[in-house]
């Protein structure tokens, strides 16, 4: 049974957001191997060469495209695929230590699904999360962050009773009611956005002088 | 290089975040209930600035970005409005431009905020450059971790299809402008533009070489421009406030706000808006509270950056391109990460070498051998204390035969932090070289 073959929809979708041509046809190639991954965990042989033929390309450079991203697998992933980031911002805040806890909390190594088949694990490089270290990735979902012993903790307890918590969008900072933004010592700064005097479609610079237009 | 100072600055420049002239305008909504609609954003005159585009024209619009003074904020530093200058004014085939969303340099995190809590932003910075520079495509290129981001711009897309702004003849002004969102798939390598072409067209994210520039032969053979998140964003409020707003902050050859970004032991890390100029001290301690614990080193641009001593005299520098450069590193990214006294250096740059030696994607030699085998090797064998008398100078001979000899810039900014750090923690190395590394094996993970 192909995969794609009852997602038409899904594939004129795709397919829109590139050119028509050959080039833009190939385009559609991650996308294309993302939607396999998110449904089945894992991209088998069968669907590379499903993906060729959408994509007018041959399974060996799907699998070499594949094999160049780190967030496609080859093997089957768990329910729950943890994603622990190891770079040193997370690596400064413990990281290396909750992967540790991880991996012998879950009892599984890279590569492997835990035996009840809920749990796999990787690290991974940064995940753009620096200001909230350490931090663990879902699968190809939300983000869990400040990861502390006791979080990490609450987290695997849930998704071992299936409750997956809702992830985590921290914003680190932002201006406070008043437009403005706050020194560590509470202390309001500089002024807010409607300090600014807006300009409009009346309020033009002079036009460039003649002959400008050459700009090389 | 830069657009020249404007005529008479009749105010001294803004270049503290403090100072009562400030005006946070990237992040001034960013965390605001709501502030990713298309409703909220026309509330606060939102698209008025590519309106103001309309009526100005391609071509103003790009002296205005010159004469902004406004450099790329993805790390390179190029003059913004140079580089649109560069597209081909009339030849017939179809424009693109990019915009780089794969912020992977460790240690920088703030375009994730500008697309998840402020979308319309970036599709207004887009439209006002595809305007300027004649394209009537854009892709957004968005590392495939930020979902939650990627959610709220095809969101953001599609309300803004749906209410005309984007499409054909974009409020009545004639121009044609359609906008799509491409996920990676986790690859550091995507952040360079034409490793990120690659890998929109579906191939292995190798670089190409250069010439042509993406100006010439881009994404699908067409003429293309690639700036990051920031610098689109900071094109709508140059367009909103005017190039002379922008270019009162900072210094002379770095103009205008920044997005800085802070983590490592502190006490409050994040994203701040601060002009360019302002002192790495104030981010450090006004901001962002202070370190939680003593610090001796601290990367002031992103994990590629070369490291810098924890020093009062390191602490007064103004963070602009210049006086980073100045300093002996650079501004990069804007992200600052403090390292603290407790963490060996050794292992500290073992990790930095091990992300590049991972994500090398190994199109040439010096990098695929040089950084992902050796450099690797030899850090592992450091930083496990199996240390040996000359694996310092190993390390600099490999560095010699490395550096400037790779394809892309990718090995050199590995070499970043492992030069840097040889020649500021050399006895750190010493050391290393007879099995001993400081603060090894102490945990860092722990409840807050």
């Amino acid at each position: 049974m192909n995969y794609f073959s009852n997602k038409q929809p899904l594939l004129n979708d795709i397919f829109s957001r590139y050119p028509g041509s050959p080039q833009g046809k190939r385009s559609a190639l991650m996308p294309l191997l993302r939607e396999v991954q998110d449904a089945e965990g894992y991209v088998t042989e069968d669907r590379l060469h499903e993906i060729a033929a959408l994509c007018g390309t041959t399974a060996t450079e799907v699998r070499s495209v594949m094999s160049f991203y780190s967030t496609y697998h080859t093997t089957p992933t768990g329910k729950y695929h943890l994603q622990v980031c190891a770079t040193l911002m997370c690596a400064l805040a413990g990281a290396e230590e909750l992967w540790d806890e991880l991996v012998s909390e879950l009892d599984v190594q890279p590569g492997e699904v835990s035996s009840d088949g809920r749990f796999s694990v990787q690290k991974v490089e940064c995940l753009g999360s620096c200001g909230t270290a350490p931090v663990i990735q879902l699968g190809d979902e939300g983000f869990y962050e400040n990861v502390t012993p006791k979080r990490c903790r609450h987290l695997l307890a849930a998704l071992r009773a299936d409750q997956k918590p809702a992830p985590d969008n921290t914003i680190p900072v932002m201006v406070n009611s008043a437009g403005l933004q706050v020194t560590y010592s509470g202390q309001a700064a500089g002024a807010p956005v409607e300090f600014l005097r807006r300009l409009t479609d009346t309020d033009l610079p002079a036009p460039p002088p003649a002959g400008s237009e050459v700009k090389k | 290089m830069t657009a020249p100072a404007p005529p008479v600055t009749p105010r001294r420049p803004i270049v503290s975040g403090t100072d009562p002239r400030f005006v946070p305008t990237l992040y001034a909504h960013v965390g605001q209930g709501g502030s990713h609609t298309l409703e909220y954003y026309l509330r606060h005159d939102g698209y008025m600035g590519f309106k103001r585009a309309v009526a100005m024209g391609p071509d103003t619009v790009i002296d205005e970005i010159k004469k902004s003074g406004l450099r790329g904020r993805g790390g390179a530093g190029f003059a913004t409005g140079l580089k649109w200058s560069f597209m081909p004014l009339k030849d017939g085939r179809q424009h693109i431009v990019l915009c780089n969303a794969d912020e992977s340099e460790p240690g920088t995190f703030k375009d994730r905020y500008l697309m998840s809590e402020d979308p319309h932003q970036l599709i207004e910075g887009m439209l006002i450059g595809g305007l300027a520079m004649r394209a009537s495509l854009g892709y957004i290129y968005i590392r495939g971790e930020y979902v939650h981001a990627a959610e709220r711009l095809w969101a953001a897309i599609h309300e803004a299809r749906a209410n005309g702004l984007l499409g054909k003849n974009i409020l009545g002004s004639g121009f044609d402008f359609d906008l799509q969102v491409h996920r990676g798939a986790g690859a550091y390598i995507c952040g360079e533009e034409t490793a990120l072409m690659n890998s929109l067209e579906g191939l292995r994210a190798n670089p190409r070489l250069k010439p042509p520039f993406p100006a010439a032969a881009g994404l699908y053979g067409l003429p293309t421009t690639i700036n990051n998140v920031e610098t689109f964003c900071a094109a709508t409020h140059i367009m909103n406030y005017g190039a002379d707003w922008h270019a009162g902050m900072g210094t002379e050859k770095s103009r205008g706000m920044k997005l800085f970004q802070i983590s490592g032991p502190v006490k409050r890390p994040g994203v701040y808006e601060l002009p360019l100029g302002t002192p790495l001290r104030e981010l450090v301690y006004d901001w962002a509270g202070g370190p939680t614990e003593g610090i001796k080193a601290i990367i002031p641009g992103g994990i590629s950056c070369q490291l810098l001593k924890w020093s009062d005299q390191v602490l007064g520098t103004p963070m602009d391109y210049e006086s980073l450069a100045a300093a002996g590193s650079s501004l990069g990214t804007a992200g600052v990460t403090l390292i603290p006294a407790s963490a060996s250096i050794v292992q500290t740059t073992w990790n930095a070498v091990r992300f590049y030696g991972h994500e090398s994607c190994g199109k040439c030699t010096p990098c695929r051998e040089g950084i992902s085998g050796w450099m690797v090797k030899m850090y592992e064998k450091l930083g496990r204390g199996h240390g040996q008398p000359g694996d310092t100078q190993l390390i600099l001979d490999m560095a010699d035969n490395i550096g400037g000899r790779s394809f892309c810039a990718l090995a050199d900014a590995c070499l970043g932090p492992v030069l840097s750090s040889i020649k500021l923690f050399r006895e750190e190395y010493a050391a290393a070289e007879r099995g001993e590394l400081i603060g090894a094996g102490a945990r860092r993970w722990r409840e807050v």
